[in-house]
């Protein structure tokens, strides 16, 4: 048998219609509930893009203005959905344009299906137009990639792709179809994949380790929960809350996991890592147990992994085997969903209450609050901070919008600053950290999320990485409200120069066009502000604008934010200036 | 702080017969900028699934994080990972000396009977000997040989069996089973 019809394992059923490969993608989409798919056409595309001009009542296409934009606007439609986001793209540079989302996806746990045309077969390694090896240079980024060759092995290929992606750890997915497989006929039968030998998404529980975190739990003093966002990808925010609550145990959040619990739950201590809040920081060295849940201990969290958790046994409730023991050892590793693992924790557990504990976490915040919060949402100093614009923002939508954010300082900020009541909250770039994310992601939020306001806030940097996709929003007509706090200098990196290489501003100051008329060319609204009695209008203009605005806010050109653990310092290390 | 030490260790990875599996599993090496000593694969004893076994050196903490890597590859079945005494190995190296040299006296004739090699084929230019063994016993004949002209020698990569009484791919064939009960 050749491999590739082995490996798909069809099998013959009764009821079948023929029809083109092109025809066999939409139904399969169709049958996965695909509603929406964000792409860009090209040459070896063209079969699909045929095929869906006759499916356009069914499944919706925002062309985007790059396949970057496609695969950022996916990925924000489905971390607020919890659904697969689809992507087309061309072989070539289009499928080498998507790679950038791949590897963010990848390393954010987001659930894709990429879909790239690829040359006909008979030219595949001839080095022909637009040929390029997207098995090979996609493999490292993708949870699974598979090349189709044949017709009749789109529906099997597509099955499987969107039960990978979306099962277990999600992650990102390529299907790579011929333009002949896209061309030639099929007998189209569709079968759900349910199961693959060699892949297990979630390893059976061992209610062992449910026992042994739980007497670890019930002898802890100071107990600190690390909530990622495995907490959100299984759904899991009520039973998080029904574990924590039982033993009062503080939380602090990932930046993932933010959103995951409520902003103002008594239990909530805030953000963990490097620019996280300084309580969970510094109490990290000061905890008996760390129990982690649905996060994996990256080193934005951890700083120096030596002088981490010090004095804390270590639970690690985790559904990727291979993050146990990868950063931090884990004393008890409950593997499994969350979704099912914390219940049976939650049983197990004696109702208990840590108020002296929690207190001390109030006491950091009272510190941090007097020394850079206040300072920074309601500073008595001329200049706008990005701190108060996010902050206002926040209130504008009632603390109940869909946050989105590009990558650097604002990202940092927005974390610190927005407030959430609901879960999906949250879309922003963690672990790859792609500048360029923020404005596409909106659009794939907001066209996932239609009865949420959807703001997104973008640095001057970033907001140009993909700008273009101001051209998507006015084609398309969706209404994300775009906050652009600009400082005319990558913000970040300009920090870190000032930090630690002497203030040597090496290549981090930004000659910025005039973004008002940049988004005057695209038709949409906008706004600028640079003092702060203008603020309060601008933000109830751009609330009360229906459609797109963009709000641009001129901030201090030198903010910076703290706290900060320094890269490669301990969590006890963090500065407050 | 003391750098753990690196040891020998033999990865046995299952795997679907997939288009582009040795790359997936070759990248996995790559990343943490681990040499791969050798490297074998083959159809294993069950027909679909493909056996690679793998030597290299490292860290026992870095192997197991690269044997879970490997394993999350969606295709492949599974991982072991062997220390030295847990396996039998052998590797099969291959010498080509011209027969004129074979002629001219007995020493490559008793350097074949010590060392347990054989002749697998005689021309009037050239002859192949073959020695099968551990990495030390074929790299020594090669070197008791090379006085004596090698033009060519090359030695496989490792193939190994395990010294455990359980086959362990097929306990674990069965307990996918067993845990896809429990979870339906």
């Amino acid at each position: 048998m050749e491999p590739q019809s082995q490996l798909l394992m069809k099998e013959k059923t009764t009821e079948t219609t023929r029809m083109s490969g092109s025809e066999a993608v939409m139904q399969s989409l169709l049958k996965e509930g695909t509603s929406i798919i964000f792409g860009y056409p090209g040459g070896a595309i063209m079969p699909i893009y045929d095929a869906l001009y006759n499916y356009h009542e069914q499944i919706h296409h925002v062309l985007t203005r790059h396949e970057q934009g496609a695969m950022h606007a996916a990925q924000g439609y489905a971390r607020v959905t919890g659904k697969v986001g689809v992507c087309l793209a061309t072989s070539g540079p289009g499928a080498t344009n998507t790679i950038t989302g791949l590897a963010d996806a990848m390393m954010d746990s987001t659930p894709l299906v990429v879909i790239t045309g690829q040359v006909v077969s008979s030219l595949l390694g001839t080095d022909a137009f637009q040929e390029t090896d997207v098995v090979g240079v996609t493999q490292p980024v993708t949870k699974w990639n598979y090349q189709v060759r044949r017709a009749e092995d789109i529906p099997a290929a597509l099955a499987r792709a969107f039960y990978i992606a979306r099962s277990g750890r999600p992650g990102p997915v390529v299907v790579d179809i011929t333009k002949d497989a896209q061309i030639n006929e099929l007998d189209f039968n569709y079968q759900p994949v349910e199961s693959i030998r060699s892949y297990t998404p979630e390893s059976p529980i061992d209610f062992h380790q449910i026992e042994e975190a739980a007497k670890l739990i019930n002898l802890a003093k100071k107990p600190l929960a690390l909530v990622g966002q495995g907490v959100v990808l299984g759904n899991a925010e009520r039973e998080l809350l029904d574990f924590l609550e039982k033993a009062e145990i503080p939380a602090a959040w990932t930046l993932l996991g933010l959103s995951a619990m409520p902003s103002d739950h008594p239990q909530n201590v805030g953000m963990l890592g490097m620019h996280g809040n300084y309580g969970p920081n510094i109490k990290t060295n000061e905890a008996d147990l760390i129990i982690a849940i649905g996060m994996r201990f990256d080193d934005r969290v951890t700083g120096d992994l030596t002088k981490y958790a010090t004095n804390a046994r270590v639970i690690h409730m985790e559904i990727d085997p291979a993050e146990i023991n990868k950063n931090v050892h884990a004393d008890v590793p409950v593997l499994g969903n969350v979704k099912k693992t914390l219940p049976l924790l939650t049983a197990k557990i004696t109702n208990n209450d840590h108020k002296d504990w929690l207190a001390e976490f109030d006491a950091c915040f009272r510190i941090e609050f007097n020394r850079i919060i206040e300072k920074e949402i309601a500073p008595a100093d001329k200049g706008l901070r990005m701190g108060e614009v996010i902050s206002k923002v926040s209130s504008a939508f009632d603390d109940d919008a869909v946050m989105v954010t590009d990558v650097g300082q604002h990202q940092m900020m927005g974390a610190r600053y927005f407030r959430f009541k609901q879960s999906r909250s949250v879309v922003t770039s963690g672990g790859l950290g792609t500048m360029g994310f923020g404005l596409p992601a909106a659009m794939g939020a907001k066209l996932g999320a239609p009865d949420r306001p959807v703001c997104v806030f973008v640095g001057d940097g970033g907001f140009q990485m993909t700008i273009q996709e101001l051209g998507t929003i006015f084609q398309t007509k969706i209404p994300v409200k775009i906050v652009l706090l600009n400082n005319n200098f990558l913000g970040m990196v300009r920090q870190w120069q000032e930090l630690f290489f002497d203030k040597r501003y090496a290549s981090t100051e930004l000659i910025n066009p005039d973004f008002q008329t940049i988004a005057k060319g695209y038709h949409v609204p906008a706004v600028k502000v640079t003092d702060r009695e203008n603020l309060d209008d601008a933000i109830r203009q751009m609330v009360e604008t229906d459609g797109p605005f963009l709000l641009e806010a001129v901030v201090e050109k030198e903010g910076n934010v703290f706290p900060m653990v320094p890269a490669g310092a301990s969590v006890s290390d963090i500065r407050l200036e | 702080m003391k750098t753990p030490d690196k040891e020998e260790f033999t990865l046995s990875v299952y795997s679907e017969n997939q288009v582009g599996l040795l790359n997936q599993i070759t990248t996995v090496f790559t990343r943490r900028h681990i040499n791969i000593e050798s490297l074998t694969t083959s159809e294993s004893a069950i027909s679909g699934i493909h056996k690679f076994t793998i030597v290299v050196f490292a860290t026992a903490d870095h192997i197991e994080k690269l044997a879970k890597q490997i394993e999350k590859r969606i295709d492949v079945l599974k991982v072991f990972v062997f220390r030295a005494d847990e396996i039998i190995h052998q590797e099969v190296a291959l010498y080509k000396v011209s027969t004129g040299s074979l002629l001219g006296g007995n020493e490559i004739e008793k350097l074949v009977r010590q060392y347990g090699a054989r002749i697998l084929e005689i021309t009037p230019e050239y002859t192949v000997i073959e020695k099968t063994g551990h990495k030390q016993e074929t790299q020594e004949l090669f070197e008791k040989l090379d006085p004596y002209g090698v033009s060519q020698f090359v030695r496989s990569g490792r193939i190994a069996i395990t010294k455990n009484k359980k086959e362990l791919l097929e306990s674990y064939l069965k307990k996918l089973e067993t845990d896809q009960t429990q979870l339906n």
